[in-house]
């Protein structure tokens, strides 16, 4: 079998297939339950929950003016295209590719299996300049291919790609694994053609969990910044990013600008984790 | 299974491999090789450059501090999330996943404004108590703390959920305290996942960088990181430099991935 090593199949799975324990497990807290309940959400404050409501409360100091100005901004605009233009493209490959691996590692058994698992678990672990930083030799201006995209549109693209790689094969692949393959036995031997079954009998069941990586993946794109800073140039008006743009704003110390973009990132990060908790309820119902 | 046309299963499996080669192995293994291309001398140069050795002794003091933080952090909230009822538990839930899907840079940011000592919301106080957070070391935890905060919780619930309570409700009837059961039943019930967490969680704190450069300054020599400092070198033209400490973050990466995909099947199994 294929074993799944990042942390999003656990999580999917984990939800789908969660068993429903008896009402007893649940205690009401106690004194000792409390204060760590207490001391946890203070730490959860501090670190994450102020800082995020500092960045929108900043966003809108300057009224909706002010906002609406910063992000008409032609520079940012075009990187906030840029962003999201891209990072739809790279999802639109990742549900296509994403898929078509994780289908040859559940369905195909070849020599070598475990290290493409292991290779597609690496842009996670990965630290992001270190994998700008590679691309850039393979695809950089000493590209042993002879393909040089360093500070070219493309660049983006195969950052992000290289980045999103692991979302959609993760997701999809513990809901592959799982596939009742009589079905797909029954659905044959009654005459349906290879496509067929793979379009009405394996794609209905794997359209939730593609949906769910797609999402991810979409999230982790728009947001990407250290695998772009070697590679892509930073180019206004060409390569630079919104993650990009949100640095150019802090060394110029304009938090109030930096925030109004760094506000838009966070409702979409936002709405993907809203979508994909629908996804999962989804899911789980029908399990 | 479908009776799929061996070409086509063929085809499938070379465009996978193609894929998976060209993105990632390709890429990848072209730093191990640019790395020793004259044997060790980059490496060793590397080890005995001061601001090296600086950066990466931060990386280990940031990675280790910000893990043990997580590690405690995630404990008690997936054993809270888990196995008590409190009012607002979904929404807790949903928030905790929340920095996985925000940008480093907005880490960064959010940070700033926070603990910054001129202008922050709590900075100028903090400061006044002598404790500075942003262009220091603890400003740096605190980042890489946030945008790896999800993954212990992640790995833990669903082992706490799976297991159940029968052991800690038995062990609590036979006289157990509270500290007792979760020092004897729960946590070794949820090892795995513990160590499983603990390793993805030290993978994404030693590679982090968009965070970290906003909150540090990225002083040379004082608050540089080894990722901020791959990024220096590789733009000042010291490239053996940056190779050697891509390679030593490579090889820390795919460590981390192989010692987690070794233990999961025993715990599966």
């Amino acid at each position: 079998m294929s074993q799944t090593t990042s942390t999003l199949p656990r999580e999917v799975a984990g939800r789908a297939v969660r068993e429903h324990r008896p009402a007893r497990s649940v205690n009401a807290l106690g004194r000792g339950s409390g204060l760590a309940l207490g001391t946890s959400l203070i730490w959860f404050s501090l670190l994450v929950l102020i800082p995020l409501a500092a960045v929108v409360v900043q966003a809108t100091n300057g009224g909706w003016s002010g906002f609406w100005h910063t992000l008409t901004n032609p520079q940012t605009l075009a990187a906030l295209k840029l962003t999201v233009g891209e990072s739809l493209l790279v999802t639109a490959l990742n549900v296509v590719m994403g898929t078509t691996i994780a289908w040859v590692l559940v369905r195909e058994r070849f020599p070598g299996a475990a290290i493409l698992d292991v290779v597609i678990d690496l842009p996670f672990a990965l630290p992001t300049i270190v994998a700008g930083l590679v691309l850039l030799l393979l695809y950089g201006p000493r590209s042993p291919l002879g393909i040089d995209v360093a500070n070219a549109r493309p660049a983006v693209f195969l950052a992000l790609a290289f980045v999103t790689l692991p979302f959609v094969v993760r997701t999809t692949q513990p809901v592959l694994e799982e596939l009742d393959r009589d079905v797909e036995e029954a659905a044959s031997s009654l005459g349906a053609s290879a496509l067929t079954t793979f379009r009405r009998v394996i794609l209905p069941s794997l359209v939730p969990a593609v949906a769910a990586g797609a999402a991810l993946s979409f999230a982790r794109a728009i947001s990407e910044y250290g695998s772009l800073v070697l590679l892509s140039g930073n180019r206004p008006f060409n390569t630079e990013v919104a993650s990009v743009r949100i640095i150019g704003y802090i060394e110029g110390d304009n938090l109030a600008a930096a925030s109004v973009i760094a506000s838009v990132l966070l409702v979409v990060a936002l709405v993907v984790i809203v979508v994909l908790d629908l996804i999962q309820r989804r899911v789980s119902r029908r399990g | 299974m479908v009776r799929s046309s061996p070409l086509l299963r063929l085809v499938l499996r070379t465009v996978v491999v193609g894929y998976l080669v060209l993105l990632v192995a390709w890429p990848v293994s072209l730093v191990v090789t640019h790395t020793f291309d004259g044997g060790f001398s980059a490496l060793s140069k590397a080890f005995a450059d001061p601001e090296v050795t600086h950066a990466l002794q931060l990386t280990a003091i940031v990675a280790l501090s910000s893990v043990a933080i997580n590690l405690v952090f995630g404990v008690t909230i997936s054993i809270l999330l888990v196995r008590y009822e409190f009012p607002g538990k979904r929404l807790l839930s949903a928030l905790l996943d929340v920095p996985l899907s925000v940008s480093p840079v907005v880490v960064g940011l959010a940070l700033l404004l926070v603990y910054n000592p001129r202008s922050g919301w709590l900075g100028p106080a903090l400061a006044d108590a002598g404790v500075q957070i942003i262009f220091s070391t603890p400003g740096m935890v605190l980042a890489t703390t946030f945008v790896a905060l999800p993954l212990v919780i992640r790995e833990v619930v669903p082992v706490l959920e799976e297991i159940g309570d029968d052991q800690e409700w038995a062990a609590r009837s036979l006289g157990a305290s509270s500290f007792q059961t979760l020092r004897r039943i729960t946590l070794p019930g949820v090892k795995w996942a513990l160590v499983y967490g603990v390793v993805l969680a030290l993978a994404r704190s030693l590679g982090e960088y968009g965070a970290v450069k906003v909150v540090s300054g990225n002083v040379v020599g004082s608050t540089q990181t080894a990722t901020l400092l791959v990024d220096q070198r590789y733009q000042n033209f010291d490239q053996p430099t940056a190779y050697a400490l891509s390679f030593l973050l490579a090889v820390a990466s795919v460590v981390c991935i192989v010692i987690v995909s070794v233990l999961r099947p025993k715990q599966e199994a």
